[in-house]
């Protein structure tokens, strides 16, 4: 179980708990955190639930597979901070996360 | 006093206009009458990850029951409409309750296509469209059991790998002489007969069943020139869309419920949206049903539109995908009609590579085989009536990036 807090590109903050071993994305979804579509559902095809991970976390998380890096490379508001956060399974090592939601997906 | 919004059926184009519409400031109740005792869950995942019992049931719902009560949405579960009264503006349910609507919108979906040969009525013989029906497969489910999949499209062949991967003895029999055949060209079916081959499934080509054998139980596939043993065989033939309801209620059918480019049918009051809806596809220059989430979502998200009197979203490329063993095919796009395939890679000996499609010179299609930023790229390419030179498309010195320009 990890506390996250997810923030809204307006500053709204949502900070919720999420079982290990569901992703970032499952978390947000069912906590109905505004901002991620995952239009897919998790299968690393849409590039819809993107999130930016401040830099001190970035090594803290499991590394990007080939595929998430190439979709990112393709995402409209992707920076050097983004992450999908479907492929993010939540572990205990990520409590304290704060990740911002794009204002847009699209 | 405000009748509600209805939507018949609650699968994920339901879902994805129930939050649209919320999102878009819907105020008026919506009610969603769906005949599967599940809220709104994700079919895909149930060729994969949830048949291979790496999922739990609550993971494949799409929001928390929270989400709909925020959104004034009242589920109406295991319940099935049975009538559209236009005139008065009635659905009629099972229970033959009357329900009036404001608006309705027609999300019913669409079901396995079953084929009417001697045995399908054979205890053993199943099809995969919903949780129950991956529930049936699954008691069954044991290494060493023969599996003969009736159908070499997406859902016979996402379900092949995940049984082989489980140590079931697999047979995919296909009517036609490759894999796929509705949604990829050829030279992606040959490389997916070969990615079976290699796993250990037999795949037969060409292949038309004649019937299924057995005392009660089944036991064997038979076709014309071949019999094939089975202790349990799952077809999986394509789908018909579910517009029985819409019919009887006077709408246009052509294939799907005849939709414009808001989904709305010819009643002012009455959209159609998913599987079961036939709309225009620019890509095409016809109309189409298209079988997809990605349709589901872009149909939800304009019709929500169009209810809320909001413009309507800008027209996305059509996608589509299919995860087999660790492989990713990602295609975007409508093939159909393309004078000219360009393959980026080595389908014969690589484990990637991509097809693009042209008509006139302009990209239409892409098949994607574990090609991320082909698939990626094309999406934008084919949005924008891109017309890519084929050498540069080949052309793995080229990056996908620079092709965007």
């Amino acid at each position: 179980m990890a506390k996250i807090t997810f923030r809204e590109a307006g500053g709204s903050e949502h900070t919720i708990e999420i079982d290990n071993g569901l992703s970032l994305m499952e978390g947000a979804v069912r906590n109905m955190v505004p901002g991620i579509d995952a239009d897919c559902g998790g299968a690393c095809s849409c590039a819809t639930c993107m999130v930016y991970v401040p830099p001190e976390w970035a090594d803290r998380l499991p590394a990007k597979e080939s595929s998430e890096e190439a979709m990112l490379q393709f995402c409209p508001h992707a920076t050097a901070e983004s992450r999908l956060s479907c492929q993010i399974t939540v572990s205990d090592a990520l409590d304290g996360l704060r990740v911002t939601v794009p204002e847009s997906q699209h | 006093m405000n009748d509600p919004l209805i939507i018949i059926g609650a699968g994920q184009a339901a879902d994805q206009i129930v939050a649209s519409l919320a999102q878009n400031g819907y105020k008026a109740p919506i009610v969603v009458i769906g005949e599967e005792p599940h809220p709104p869950y994700q079919r895909p995942p149930l060729s994969k990850k949830f048949l291979a019992g790496e999922m739990a049931v609550d993971r494949l719902y799409l929001k928390p029951a929270a989400f709909y009560d925020k959104a004034g949405a009242s589920l109406m579960l295991d319940r099935r409409v049975t009538n559209i009264d236009r005139a008065t503006r009635t659905v009629v349910t099972g229970t033959d309750a009357r329900l009036n609507y404001a608006t309705l919108v027609i999300a019913t979906g669409s079901r396995p296509r079953r084929i009417a040969l001697p045995g399908t009525d054979l205890d053993g013989v199943l099809y995969l469209r919903t949780i129950a029906d991956v529930q049936a497969i699954h008691s069954r489910f044991q290494p060493g059991k023969r599996l003969v999949i009736v159908g070499g499209g997406y859902i016979g062949l996402e379900l092949a790998a995940v049984a082989v991967k489980h140590g079931l003895d697999v047979t995919v029999l296909e009517q036609v002489p490759r894999l796929m055949a509705r949604g990829v060209g050829p030279v992606v079916s040959n490389f997916y007969a070969r990615l079976h081959a290699r796993h250990g499934v037999k795949v037969h080509l060409s292949t038309a069943v004649t019937g299924f054998e057995g005392a009660g139980r089944v036991e064997r596939v038979a076709c014309a020139d071949s019999h094939h043993a089975a202790d349990l065989v799952v077809i999986g033939v394509g789908a018909v869309p579910n517009v029985e309801l819409a019919a009887q209620a006077g709408l246009a059918v052509d294939d799907g419920i005849v939709v414009d480019d808001q989904c709305r049918t010819a009643d002012p009051a009455v959209y159609a949206i998913g599987d079961c809806a036939s709309q225009m596809q620019p890509l095409a220059g016809r109309r189409l049903r298209l079988e997809s989430v990605d349709n589901a979502l872009s149909q939800a998200k304009a019709a929500a539109a169009a209810i809320c009197g909001r413009p309507l979203p800008p027209p996305q490329t059509p996608w589509f995908w299919s995860d087999q063993y660790n492989v990713k095919l990602q295609m975007a796009g409508l093939s159909a009609g393309h004078d000219e395939a360009v393959v980026r890679g080595d389908p014969e000996s690589g484990t990637s590579f991509a097809v693009f499609y042209l008509r006139d010179a302009r990209l239409i299609a892409v098949d994607a085989v574990n090609r991320v930023p082909e698939f990626m790229a094309s999406r934008q390419l084919i949005a924008q009536a891109a017309r890519p030179p084929a050498d540069r498309l080949r052309n793995e010195g080229i990056a996908m990036k620079d092709i965007c320009g």
